[in-house]
């Protein structure tokens, strides 16, 4: 335990360094001198604008992860062509180092970028960016993830409650809106909070892959070749507080349901007397 | 059971047999349900991952200059990667050099990291008995795996170097006299903190296969006759290899294209398989990054595909 967390709790100390305070201990007393520094910019790189990008590709990254991943989960329940396919594709993303990917995808937008360039527009700058082949590159590291726990999910779920929906003649919309999702809601909120803090982090997929724009991780790792101060701690601070904060917001969210669920979910001896 | 009764009461309305959806022409084909389901997620592979790949393969026989990309058949990619090796036979080339290092790291943070991940797993799924307990710790390694490597990682620095926690504490014990140089920015750090960040990697897999372990199997074992050592040999380790398995992958894989952790915690001074990429990329030199990406993937395939002669992956997930 101490292995695991004793270097972080270091650093979260370190950032509230005074000023004049170095890189490593001893304390030279409290202050959040650093912290506050860093949202007014170090005159380094524009972090406020990382930040926002960061979270913005997040919550994207997020939002696209959940819907596609319980839809290819639907469709697994079934047997389909291409099904191999999918989920060796899947399998193959998750363990193909990261860098060869980002390489990949950028060598791909470089000759998207070409083709425009000789073809259709000579002033054409570039089609790499954050929400294109950046959302790309993090999807390829979040959608396997989100595909395995479908697969969790739905290796526990009792098909009969389906059956039983469309017995009831529910169209398979329905069935999915009011049978479905309420019970699988706890584990997508799971998807989603994977989604989220793995684009959050990321970092080799974005490496090359993001364009001309850095996101907070590369800002943060462009920072430890150079910097001498304390706000590199602090930075890492904001980053890892944004990072548990969603974490504990997604885990009171599916504790909620959950209890919800076990209160209201279930009619069992209801009407039969 | 409750099929049958239904299906002699109404035939044909059982869902999935097919004749409910056939008595409603307007609702699309299961199939046609399937690829619309899955398809999205099948595009962003081939967009994002399968083409990429595939461009790496190719670019990888590109030729090139000081700016710019020349797609024409070459093997300068590969040439240039290799320049020099035969001349200085039997010597290693810098290239085979680096490989070795790279493998000798993965190596060593393979080794360590099953050792650990074994133990915490075994911690977890045998020693640890009550249900809530099991959660809680096993969440509780799981928090550090939401965060940031790099934060992890840079978390290290404090520690380690010249004037860290480590060092003033061991000189104030009088263990050493002058701060030790090879705790930052060695391989001791890059191995140190890629065992830190990849641990969890092999205890869940680990774990996930041990808690499926029937119970009554050890205790048959045990009445038996057989060592606590026995027991794990000839019980324990071959119902938990799926799980060994699975979590060596993962960690070979990362370790074998990682250069992050290794560019930050070897103070850029250590070559490795995925740095000679990324210094390839920032020069521009894109096929030849392309060719290194090829080598790289071949080994990393090599191993899985090696390791998975062991354990069938598709059915233990």
């Amino acid at each position: 335990m101490l292995f695991l967390y004793g270097p972080m709790i270091a650093i979260y100390v370190l950032s509230f360094q005074r000023p004049q305070g170095g890189l490593t201990f001893p304390m030279n007393g409290v202050s959040t001198f650093w912290i506050t520094k860093l949202f007014h910019g170090t005159g380094i790189v524009d972090l406020g604008a990382a930040f926002r990008r960061s979270l913005l590709l997040g919550l994207i990254v997020m939002i696209v992860t959940v819907v596609l991943s319980v839809a290819a989960g639907m469709a697994f329940r079934r047997k389909f062509k291409a099904q191999s396919i999918l989920f060796y594709s899947a399998i193959a993303s998750l363990i193909v180092p990261s860098i060869i990917t980002s390489l990949g995808i950028s060598l791909e937008f470089r000759i998207i970028d070409d083709l425009i360039k000789a073809h259709w527009n000579e002033n054409f700058e570039t089609s790499m960016g954050l929400l294109t082949s950046g959302l790309g590159a993090h999807l390829t590291w979040t959608l396997p993830f989100g595909l395995l726990i479908m697969f969790a999910i739905f290796n526990r779920f009792d098909p009969r409650l389906e059956e039983a929906a469309r017995d009831l003649g529910a169209t398979p919309w329905q069935t999915f809106r009011y049978v479905v999702l309420p019970i699988i809601l706890p584990s997508v909120i799971g998807i989603g909070l994977f989604g989220f803090t793995l684009s959050w982090d990321e970092l080799a997929h974005s490496s090359q892959a993001i364009g001309a724009v850095n996101t907070l991780p590369l800002d943060l790792q462009g920072l430890t070749t150079t910097v001498t101060n304390p706000d590199i701690y602090a930075l890492g601070t904001v980053i890892s507080a944004v990072s548990f904060t969603v974490i504990a917001l997604a885990l009171g969210t599916i504790h909620v349901l959950n209890k919800r669920q076990a209160a209201k979910g279930s009619d069992a001896g209801q009407g039969l007397v | 059971m409750s099929e049958e009764v239904l299906q002699q009461a109404s035939p044909g309305l059982i869902p999935g047999s097919g004749t409910a959806r056939a008595a409603k022409p307007t609702r699309l084909s299961p199939s046609c349900v399937s690829w619309l389901q899955a398809g999205p997620m099948m595009l962003v592979f081939l967009a994002f991952f399968l083409i990429p790949l595939v461009f790496v393969v190719i670019v990888s026989f590109w030729d090139y200059n000081e700016y710019q990309l020349l797609p024409a058949f070459s093997g300068r990619g590969y040439t240039d990667t290799f320049e020099g090796c035969i001349a200085q036979l039997p010597d290693l080339c810098t290239i085979g050099k680096t490989y070795l290092k790279t493998l000798k790291l993965c190596f060593l943070v393979w080794a360590i990291t099953l050792f650990i991940g074994f133990w915490v797993a075994y911690f977890l799924a045998f020693h640890v008995r009550s249900r809530t307990w099991q959660m809680g710790l096993s969440l509780l390694c799981t928090i550090p795996f939401w965060t940031s490597n790099v934060i992890r990682m840079i978390a290290w620095i404090p520690l380690l170097g010249r004037n860290g926690l480590v060092n003033s504490g061991l000189m104030k014990t009088g263990l050493v006299n002058q701060p030790l140089e090879w705790l930052l920015f060695s391989e001791f750090s890059v191995v140190l903190a890629l065992v830190h960040l990849f641990t969890f990697f092999m205890v869940v897999p680990i774990f996930n296969s041990m808690i499926r372990i029937d119970k009554s199997l050890i205790e048959a074992a045990y009445d038996a006759g057989a060592t606590g050592f026995q027991t794990l040999a000839n019980v324990i380790i071959p119902l938990a290899k799926p799980g060994i398995v699975i979590g060596s992958i993962f960690v070979i894989t990362i370790v074998m294209g990682d250069f992050i952790t290794i560019g930050v915690m070897g103070g850029q001074q250590i070559a490795a398989a995925g740095k000679i990429i990324e210094t390839r990329v920032n020069a521009l030199q894109f096929p030849a990054a392309a060719a290194n990406a090829v080598i790289l993937l071949a080994i990393t395939f090599l191993i899985i595909t090696m390791m998975s002669r062991i354990v069938d992956i598709k059915k233990e997930l």
